[in-house]
C-alpha cells in the first residue's frame, strides 16, 4: 500500500504541539490501575440521570399489569395474613405484646423494601447492559437507582400500616421520629450487598440464581415472623451481624415503641452495614472498568 | 482555532479472546479447569500449541494509536470492520479503559455510539426524549428548552404521547436521532449513527451533521462510508488492524482506503475453467460516479476448449456492509448466451439509474447453464459512488433489500484466442 505524502504526516506534530484552550473541562483517559477513589463528586454531577433512571423504573414497573400499584400493597398484606395465621395463631409465636398482624406488618415493610431493592440492584448492571456498553456515566448510578426505586412501593405499603394501627388502636410515640433512619439503614443494607452482587453478576451470572435463594434464607435469619427476644440475650450482638435484624427490630421500636430499643444489636448491624458498604463501593469501582468488556 | 481538543498518545487495547460478549458462569470456570488438560493433549496431537481458545489467548484490538484533533475540526476515522474503530471510540467515550497509553480531552464530550440508547418501549415518546437526553448527558432544563425542536425534527407531533412500542421502526429511529442531533457538546464523538431512516430523513441527518461541524464544534466521526467522510470531514485517519496506516486530508485518506479494497482479491467460489473472468475493463472510470446515472460494467470473459450453450448470467451489486443492493438475473430478461470455444468476449451489464447510495460497491458474478455452474465470483471490486450525487439526487437506493432496477445485457465476441 502506498504511503501518504509527507505533507499530510507533517500535519500531526503541529497539532500535537497545540495547547488546550483555557478553562475547558479536562478529561484524562488512562489505563485502569486497580483500586480507585470513589469520585462521589462526579456522582453528584450526574444526579439528574439518577433521578431519570429511578423515574423510569417506577414508571415502567406496573405498566401493562391489571392490578397496577395495588401489587405494592397485596404482597406485604398477603404475607402478613399468612404469617398471622400460621405463626401468630397456630404456632403461637410470641410478638412482644404487640398484636401479631401489626407485629408482622411492621417487619414486612422494611423486609420487602430490602428484598426488592436487593433484587433490583443485584440485577441492575446486567439489566442495563445497553447503557453500559454505549454511554459513559458513573456506573454507581445504576445500582443506586435500582435500590431507590423501591421506596415508592414502600410508601404505598406504608399506608396499610396506618390503617392497621388505627384498627388496633396503637398510637405511635416520639420514637417514630427515628423511623427515617431505619429506612435509610434498610436501603443502605440492600445497596451494600447489591453493590457486591451486581459487580459479581457481570462476571458470573450465577448471582441471578443466588439472589432468590439468599433472600429466602435471609428472611428466616431476620426477626420478621418472630421477635429477636427469642434469641438469648448474650447472643443478640452476634445476631446483629445480620444487619436486617437491627433494621427490623428498629422498625418495630420506632413504630410501636413497646419493645425495648435494639441497642447493642443495632450498633453491630450499623457497623456491619458500613463495612459492607464501603467495601462494596470500592469493589464496584474497581470492577466497573471491565464491565463494558465482560458484560 | 489552534487549541487542542483531543490528544491520544500510544493508545493500545488488549482483549482476552472470549472475554468480549461472553460471560462466564462459575461452572464454566470449573469445567474449564477439568477439561483443559485433555484439550491440550488433543491440540498437541493435532500439532497445535495447546493453548485453550478461551482463557489465555489475547488480541490487541488497538496498538499504539496516536493522533490529535484541534478544536473545531471535523475528523473522520475510517477503516474496515475489525480495524479497531469502535474500540477507539469506546475508549475516547470512556466506556472502556485503554490497556496502555493515554488520551486527554478538553471540553464537554458527547458521544453517540448508537441512537436511542436507553429508550424504553413502555414509555411515551415524550418520556423517552427526556430519558434519552439525560442518558446522553443533557440537563433537564436543556431538554425542556429544545423539546419542541426535537419533536419537530422527528416529525412526530401527534404521536409524541404514544408509547414508543407502538411506533413503526421508522418513527422510532427518527425520534432517537432527533434527540441525538440536539446534543450540543463541545466535542462530539459519533459512530455511524447517521444511516438511519428513509432517504429523505438520512439527508436531513447529514445536513444537520454538516451544520454541527460548521458551527465550530469538534467532531470525531467514525464510519466506513467513505463518501460520508469525504463530505463531512476535512481530515481523516485510516485504521487497519489496530494501527493508524494513513492520516491527512480526507480525500487522500479515503483514496488510500479505497486502494485497500482494490488490493483485495476476488473470491472464486466456483471456477471450472470453461469460462474465465478477465476483469472489469472500464473499472478505472467507475470511481466517484453519481449514483443516479446509468451504470455500465464492461466485463471481460474468455472461453475454454468447449462451446457453452444457454448460459445464464446473474449479477449482484453488494455494498460495504455485504448487503445485496441490486440483483439482476438474466432469467428476468429471458436471455441466455452461447459462447464459442477459445474466444474472448465482452459482456456489457448496464443498470439503468440504480440510485445508489454513496459508498464502495462490489460485484458478484454468477454464470451457469442447465447442468452446471461455470463461474461464481464474489467481491469483485466494482465502483464507488460519490457523496456529491447523494445530495443532488432525489432518491437514494436504500440497503434494506435487493432491488431490481431495469438492466440490459449485451454480449460481444471480440476475437479468437489460443488456449493458454
Amino acid at each position: 500500500m502506498a504511503t501518504l505524502s509527507g505533507e499530510a504526516l507533517r500535519l500531526e506534530p503541529q497539532v500535537a504541539a497545540a495547547a488546550p484552550g483555557p478553562g475547558l473541562l479536562h478529561v484524562a483517559i488512562r489505563p485502569a490501575r486497580g483500586w480507585t477513589g470513589l469520585n462521589l463528586g462526579e456522582l453528584w454531577q450526574y444526579r439528574e440521570l439518577l433521578f431519570f433512571l429511578i423515574w423510569r423504573d417506577i414508571k415502567v414497573r406496573y405498566k401493562q399489569t391489571a392490578l397496577g400499584a395495588a401489587w405494592a400493597i397485596l404482597q406485604p398484606v398477603f404475607s402478613m395474613v399468612v404469617f398471622s395465621l400460621f405463626f401468630g395463631r397456630l404456632a403461637k409465636v410470641p410478638s412482644d405484646g404487640i398484636p401479631y398482624p401489626v407485629f408482622a406488618y411492621c417487619a414486612l415493610l422494611p423486609w420487602q423494601l430490602f428484598a426488592y431493592a436487593l433484587a433490583e440492584s443485584s440485577n441492575s448492571v446486567v439489566a442495563n447492559e445497553r447503557l453500559i456498553t454505549k454511554v459513559y456515566f458513573p456506573r454507581l448510578v445504576i445500582p443506586i437507582a435500582g435500590v431507590l426505586a423501591g421506596l415508592v412501593d414502600f410508601a404505598i405499603a406504608f399506608s396499610v400500616l396506618i390503617f392497621l394501627m388505627l384498627r388496633y388502636g396503637i398510637v405511635p410515640t416520639w420514637t417514630i421520629a427515628t423511623l427515617p433512619l431505619f429506612v435509610l439503614l434498610a436501603i443502605l443494607t440492600a445497596l451494600a450487598v447489591g453493590l457486591w452482587l451486581s459487580a459479581l453478576n457481570v462476571q458470573y451470572r450465577d448471582v441471578r440464581y443466588t439472589v432468590g435463594f439468599l433472600t429466602q434464607i435471609w428472611l428466616f435469619l431476620s426477626p420478621v415472623a418472630y421477635p429477636s427476644s427469642l434469641v438469648p440475650e448474650r447472643w443478640r450482638p452476634l445476631y446483629g451481624l445480620n444487619p436486617m435484624a437491627g433494621v427490623v427490630e428498629g422498625f418495630r421500636w420506632a413504630l410501636v415503641g413497646k419493645t425495648p430499643p435494639p441497642g447493642a444489636m443495632l450498633a453491630v448491624s450499623v457497623a456491619v452495614v458500613i463495612l459492607l458498604l464501603v467495601g462494596g463501593l470500592f469493589y464496584f469501582r474497581r470492577m466497573e472498568n471491565s464491565f463494558a468488556d465482560v458484560i | 482555532m489552534s487549541d487542542i481538543a483531543i490528544r491520544c498518545e500510544g493508545i493500545a487495547k488488549q482483549y482476552r479472546i472470549g472475554q468480549r460478549e461472553s460471560y462466564r458462569a462459575l461452572r464454566d470456570t470449573v469445567t474449564d479447569a477439568v477439561t483443559a488438560p485433555f484439550r491440550r493433549v488433543r491440540a498437541a496431537l493435532r500439532g497445535g500449541n495447546g493453548q485453550s481458545p478461551k482463557g489465555t489467548a489475547t488480541i490487541w484490538a488497538l496498538k499504539d494509536i496516536s493522533f490529535a484533533v484541534r478544536t473545531g475540526e471535523v475528523v473522520g476515522i475510517i477503516g474496515r470492520n475489525g480495524a479497531g474503530k469502535s474500540t477507539l471510540l469506546k475508549i475516547l467515550s470512556r466506556i472502556t479503559n485503554p490497556t496502555r497509553g493515554s488520551a486527554d480531552i478538553y471540553g464537554r464530550v458527547g458521544s453517540l455510539l448508537e441512537v436511542g440508547t436507553g429508550f424504553h418501549p413502555e414509555l411515551t415518546g415524550r418520556e423517552n426524549v427526556y430519558l434519552n437526553g439525560a442518558i446522553l448527558g443533557m440537563k433537564k432544563a436543556e431538554i425542556a428548552r429544545k423539546f419542541d425542536e426535537i419533536v419537530d425534527f422527528a416529525e412526530l407531533d401527534e404521536f409524541i404521547d404514544t408509547p414508543v412500542k407502538r411506533y413503526s421502526s421508522g418513527m422510532y429511529v427518527r425520534l432517537a436521532f432527533a434527540v441525538a442531533a440536539h446534543l450540543e457538546p463541545e466535542i462530539l464523538i459519533v459512530d455511524e449513527v447517521l444511516a438511519v431512516g428513509d432517504a429523505q430523513f438520512q439527508k436531513k441527518c447529514i445536513s444537520r451533521m454538516q451544520k454541527v461541524g460548521e458551527s465550530g464544534h469538534t467532531v470525531l466521526l467514525v464510519s466506513h462510508n467513505v463518501a460520508l467522510v469525504e463530505a463531512l470531514c476535512r481530515r481523516a485517519i485510516l485504521l487497519e488492524k489496530g494501527e493508524v496506516v494513513a492520516r491527512g486530508a480526507a480525500s487522500q485518506v479515503t483514496a488510500e482506503y479505497n486502494a485497500m479494497f482494490s488490493d483485495r482479491n476476488e473470491i472464486h467460489r466456483e471456477n471450472t475453467g470453461e469460462l474465465i473472468f478477465e476483469g472489469i475493463r472500464n473499472r478505472a472510470d467507475l470511481d466517484g460516479i453519481s449514483g443516479a446515472d446509468d451504470l455500465a460494467f464492461r466485463i471481460g470473459l474468455r472461453t475454454g476448449p468447449r462451446p457453452l450453450q444457454s448460459v445464464y448470467v446473474d449479477f449482484a451489486l453488494v455494498n460495504e456492509r455485504g448487503q445485496w443492493v441490486v440483483h439482476s438475473r438474466a432469467k428476468f430478461l429471458d436471455r441466455s448466451f452461447h459462447f464459442e470455444p477459445h474466444s474472448r468476449w465482452e459482456l456489457v451489464y448496464m443498470i439503468k439509474a440504480p440510485m445508489l447510495a454513496p459508498g464502495q460497491y462490489h460485484l458478484t458474478l454468477y454464470a451457469a447453464d442447465a447442468g452446471q455452474t461455470h463461474l461464481w465470483i464474489e467481491h469483485i471490486d466494482a465502483c464507488s459512488v460519490s457523496a456529491r450525487s447523494h445530495f443532488g439526487s432525489a432518491g437514494v437506493l436504500d440497503v434494506l433489500g435487493a432491488t431490481v432496477p431495469p438492466f440490459e445485457l449485451e454480449l460481444r465476441k471480440e476475437c479468437n484466442s489460443h488456449p493458454s
